[in-house]
């Protein structure tokens, strides 16, 4: 019996933007990173194109993390008081082609460092490898305005990913993006509404729908994570209906949010029936990481080396064709 | 009845009679369409028009029925495509497989191994539905011993899996009373296999190459007069399971398309737990009815599967909560820490917790699941109840020496009341949670004095 496929005709497409670049065009790096681009649904190859794979960057911090658990500890330790060295270790041991560099060190409560202090920290990264980057602000509004706005001007050229514009704040980072050339972050709170807000928002003040890329907060496995999902597919079906206002490929901060709960947290001597903490928290990271990515993720952010490895593995796999003759 | 009332219309005689009570033909299908009648009301009726509203009113995919007791499971009867369209409604089962080839004390053990799977989280018990047994010895003996072992040591739903009719009819002997599902029928044996599942009464998996060559297995069966089905395409390669699955759940959603109205079942094909867990979230998100997995036994490996699914199918229509009106403790508070008020909506409560930098006691309020301001508007987070709760059902009064109670300043209006039925004095924090860390890192101190 020749089953008819149920194919699905979509008349949109997400962007295609690409984070860093090379020499030739005005950057230093050597090599960058492209994503978006699909008309269709994840991975559903049989009725739509999908040129980018999604890509799983590290995250690294500028200063030495504070309450990371022991299997993070275990891995960057070594590094983590070196944001040049962890970067270095992301990219030569651990093969990463995305390295996300969060300045917690800019915090107003915490080590407060100025705008040319961190400025100076993300050219010392920018030396350190060759991979592109994405910079993050510490969560304090002011002072992410601050920094964001001298790391843009300090890599200029470079062509990095920033964050975070939000509804409430977003005009001073949106124009550091666009005076010194770079892709921006747009965050918004689980809700398909202000997502498509904010980007009529920034593209009113003329920031380029194919240098935005959607935070839409995803919430950690376990705590939420299936409102996210939902308002991912939401937007991605968005973008394949053709509304170009949410057809941007979107970033999930996987590792921020799996290595803050209890799960990938609590000791085997506390919870004894959770089984080994060294294997517990990375493949809460890996199941969380491939079950965003059917809500249409197109860059997953983790902390642990070897879920990244567990997730890319998962990738190249639904990356191969499927058919129907 | 999932049909429009024009479409129901067509099919009834037209006569007009009023014999069913309605004024119109047309007035009786919108009655049906909306199920307020039955349509043994109408005496005209033909059987064929019968038959065609029955079909069309029958639910996209069958439910069916696995296991016994306890662990007794439905699988199926799912409607849509996508959870925030409605939800979904019946959990993927998981499975882990036993081989039979392994000696009787490692099979044992085994399932010793598997039967401890079940986890307690966010209030709610999570674990491993299924015991899959497969007859890897090509040993009809060896299997029925190792079902034998398995069904004395788990009380969990069993997979028969073999393709040997004889192995199969024999494992039965033992475990038929458990409602097992037996896996599978194929186009080499499928016409003992649905003999020995039909006496028996137990679920039967049909097993195709593909899409094509499954149609056609799973509406021979159906000639055979079996319905009590789970089915399998075949596909082990994530890519190519994916898609399946999601042209399985289309067709029957959106063409009732019969040969494929049933659950399904998927095999993570991995060789690693790390490749099993991947394979797994992602069929558990794409509409599998059963998962079946062989690497992934360790509770560590487990417990984020079952999250997946925990997830998945929680039901989008009703807000997720935590266990309101008690006081819990983050990090490790004393008698100086802050006492933070806030609601029961696990977004609400979770973005609170996550910005609290150091040690702090927080209590959610009853208030069916909603964000702070909609509580608020709905009469729902109101001085008196708050106090009402902080002080009747919490002991936080013993916890702390202070008297100080910290609410959004989002709700500061009701600080006034919450004083004067409660006897705290009430502290208006920062408007939203991620403020918190600033306020309890350079605010809290002056206010535990003041």
């Amino acid at each position: 019996m020749a089953v008819e496929i149920a194919k699905q005709n979509w008349d949109g497409q997400v962007e295609e933007l690409t984070i860093g670049a090379t020499e030739e065009e005005g950057g230093t790096r050597t090599s960058t990173v492209t994503v978006g681009g699909e008309t269709t649904l994840p991975f559903l190859h049989f009725e739509g194109e999908i040129p980018n794979k999604p890509v799983v960057a590290l995250e690294i911090l500028d200063e030495e993390p504070k309450d990371w658990p022991e299997p993070l500890a275990e891995v960057w330790g070594d590094v983590w008081d070196d944001p040049a060295k962890w970067a270095k270790k992301c990219v030569e041991e651990y093969g990463a082609e995305l390295i996300a560099l969060r300045l917690t060190s800019a915090d107003p409560i915490g080590q407060d460092r100025s705008a040319e202090e961190i400025a100076e920290t993300v050219e010392e990264v920018l030396d350190a490898v060759g991979v592109p980057l994405i910079i993050l602000g510490c969560g304090d509004e002011e002072k992410d305005n601050e920094i964001l706005k001298a790391a843009a001007e300090a890599a200029e050229g470079e062509n990095l990913l920033i964050g975070f514009a939000e509804e409430e704040n977003h005009s001073t980072i949106a124009a550091a993006c666009m005076v010194h050339d770079h892709n921006v972050i747009a965050q918004s709170p689980v809700d398909m509404n202000i997502c498509k807000q904010l980007n009529i928002l920034l593209t009113d003040m003329k920031v380029k729908t194919n240098q935005i890329v959607i935070d839409p907060l995803v919430s950690s496995l376990g705590y939420g994570m299936e409102y996210s999902y939902s308002v991912m597919e939401r937007i991605r079906l968005g973008a394949l209906r053709d509304d170009d206002m949410l057809a941007m490929p979107m970033i999930n901060f996987i590792g921020e949010e799996a290595w803050d709960v209890k799960e990938t947290q609590a000791s085997e001597e506390e919870k004894p029936g959770w089984g080994e903490l060294s294997t517990r928290g990375i493949q809460w990271e890996t199941a969380m990481g491939t079950t965003v990515l059917q809500g249409g993720a197109d860059i997953l952010v983790a902390r642990h080396p070897e879920s990244k490895e567990n997730i890319e593995a998962g990738i190249e796999e639904l990356m191969t064709e499927s058919s129907y003759e | 009845m999932g049909l429009s009332s024009l479409e129901i219309y067509k099919k009834l005689p037209q006569t007009n009679c009023g014999d069913c009570g309605h004024p119109t033909c047309m007035a009786f299908a919108m009655q049906l369409a909306e199920d307020k009648a039955s349509l043994d009301e109408c005496p005209d009726v033909s059987d064929e028009a019968r038959e065609a509203l029955a079909a069309a009113a029958a639910p996209p995919i069958t439910d069916i029925t696995i296991g016994v007791g306890d662990y007794e499971r439905t699988l199926g009867e799912e409607t849509e495509i996508f959870r925030h369209d409605k939800t979904f409604f019946n959990e993927t089962g998981v499975a882990i497989s036993v081989s039979d080839a392994a000696d009787a004390e490692a099979i044992e053990e085994r399932v010793e191994q598997i039967d401890q799977l079940t986890f307690e989280r966010v209030g709610q018990v999570i674990e491993v539905d299924m015991v899959a047994v497969t007859n890897d010895s090509d040993d009809a003996a060896s299997f029925k011993e190792a079902v034998e072992i398995v069904a004395d040591n788990t009380d969990r739903i069993l997979i028969l899996v073999s393709e040997d009719v004889e192995a199969v009819e024999n494992a039965l002997e033992v475990v038929a009373d458990r409602n097992p599902l037996i896996y599978a029928a194929t186009e080499d044996n499928y016409e003992e296999m649905t003999e020995v599942a039909k006496e028996n009464e137990c679920p039967l998996a049909v097993k195709g190459e593909d899409l094509n060559s499954l149609a056609e297995l799973a509406e021979k069966v159906k000639d055979l007069d079996y319905e009590n089905l789970v089915i399998d395409s075949g596909a082990r390669n994530a890519s190519q399971v994916l898609a399946d699955q999601t042209v399985i759940r289309r067709k029957c959603i959106n063409d009732k398309f019969r040969p494929f109205a049933f659950p399904t079942i998927t095999f993570a094909s991995g060789e690693t737990p790390a490749q099993e867990i991947a394979q797994a979230s992602t069929y558990i998100a794409k509409y599998a009815g059963i998962v079946v997995l062989s690497e992934t036994v360790e509770l560590s490996e487990m417990l984020p599967v079952l999250t997946v699914r925990q997830n998945i199918y929680n039901d989008p229509r009703v807000p997720v909560t935590v266990e309101p009106n008690q006081v819990n403790e983050i990090g490790e508070p004393d008698e100086k820490s802050p006492v933070i008020i806030t609601t029961n909506f696990s977004l609400t409560y979770y973005s609170v917790e996550g910005e609290i930098p150091s040690d702090a006691y927080i209590i959610p309020i009853d208030t069916d699941g909603t964000s702070l301001l909609t509580a608020w508007a709905a009469d729902k987070f109101g001085g008196k109840k708050i106090a009402e709760i902080v002080n009747e059902e919490t002991d936080i009064g013993d916890r702390v020496d202070h008297n100080k109670l910290t609410i959004s300043g989002h709700v500061a209006v009701i600080s006034g009341k919450l004083e004067e039925e409660s006897g705290w004095d009430v502290v208006v924090g920062p408007r939203e949670a991620s403020g918190l860390t600033n306020f309890i890192a350079n605010r809290w101190e002056d206010e535990l004095e003041a």
